[in-house]
């Protein structure tokens, strides 16, 4: 499977997620820049985190309205997989690719630590190579990470699986509401998580919990596992 | 050239943790009474052209563009 990453001024995960994809997938992915209008042919991309225009104005706001994302829009109504991690996940909400917002951490600090997630929907597309229920350890490293939707919304998404991975008890370290710590649309091909799975896949990292969302994405499950 | 001041807020309902620190803070300075502080932003805007309605409607795209997230915010338009 081929994949590629997006870079904008001021994302500075993108090495991260590179390291990632290319260890997962054997191949490197190609990398797309913000005014490009035309993407290769991938079944994947990926938007990393870092702090896009400085996080002016609101956090992903700016690089949201970016030619790139018009050109990941019609991938992404194609059927081809988007994936937005952390900043990555806050320009996809700013685009209006996924439901909801991330406001402020409601410690008002920012969290670097590792958290735990609970796996609620493990028959989306990303994370069929975990059990439904299964805890697994993710790195967090936000100071607006705080996931917000409206009564009406939160009940669509959660009736509707789209709530992909939870904060488990007692570790949500931003105060997002439902303990919410990724989400998917509709049709289950977009998804965004304030966590970094990128930086637990191997034994240098002290653990590869993360391993098996890019192995689901890049449909190398047998061989990660 | 017609001035304006957009006024973004939040939504009613919505958490605003940085409106309840500078409660908080406010309240330790001894200020007394403060029902409720919600934190927002304002945009003060120049246009180069002369007809107000054309103005007014092309901030009120820009609020919906970009200024505001319509998810969290509401805004609203002033114009000099």
């Amino acid at each position: 499977m081929k994949s590629a990453v997006v870079q904008l001024p001021g994302l500075n995960r993108d090495r991260d997620m590179i390291a990632a994809l290319t260890l997962i997938s054997g191949k490197a992915p190609v990398t797309v820049w913000q005014t490009d209008t035309q993407i290769p042919d991938v079944d994947l991309i990926v938007i990393p985190g870092g702090f896009s225009y400085g996080d002016y104005l609101r956090c992903g706001a700016i690089a949201a309205r970016m030619p790139v994302m018009q050109a990941i829009r019609e991938k992404a109504e194609a059927g081809v997989k988007v994936l937005g991690v952390c900043n990555g996940f806050q320009i996809l909400l700013e685009a209006g690719m996924l439901p909801g917002a991330l406001m402020r951490n409601a410690s008002l600090r920012f969290v670097c630590k590792e958290v735990k997630l609970e796996v609620v929907n493990a028959e989306t597309s990303f994370t069929r190579a975990y059990d439904k229920g299964q805890i697994i350890r993710c790195p967090v490293a936000h100071h607006d990470g705080n996931y917000f939707a409206d009564t009406e919304t939160l009940k669509t998404i959660e009736g509707e699986g789209q709530v992909v991975f939870r904060y488990a008890a007692g570790t949500n370290p931003n105060g997002s509401i439902n303990d919410i710590a990724a989400v998917t649309n509709r049709a289950g091909n977009v998804l965004g998580m304030m966590p970094h799975p990128e930086n637990l896949i191997e034994a240098a990292h002290g653990g590869s919990d993360g391993r098996g969302l890019f192995a689901s994405a890049l449909d190398v499950i047998a061989a990660a596992a | 050239m017609i001035k304006a001041r957009v006024t973004v807020t939040l939504k009613n309902g919505v958490l605003d943790p940085q409106g309840k620190a500078i409660e908080g803070a406010l309240g330790a300075l001894g200020f007394e009474g403060i029902g409720q502080v919600r934190q927002g932003k304002v945009f003060d805007l120049a246009v180069d052209t002369a007809d107000r309605a054309k103005a007014e409607a092309d901030i009120k795209a820009m609020c919906e563009k970009l200024l505001a997230n319509t998810v969290i915010e509401n805004y609203s338009i002033a114009l000099a």
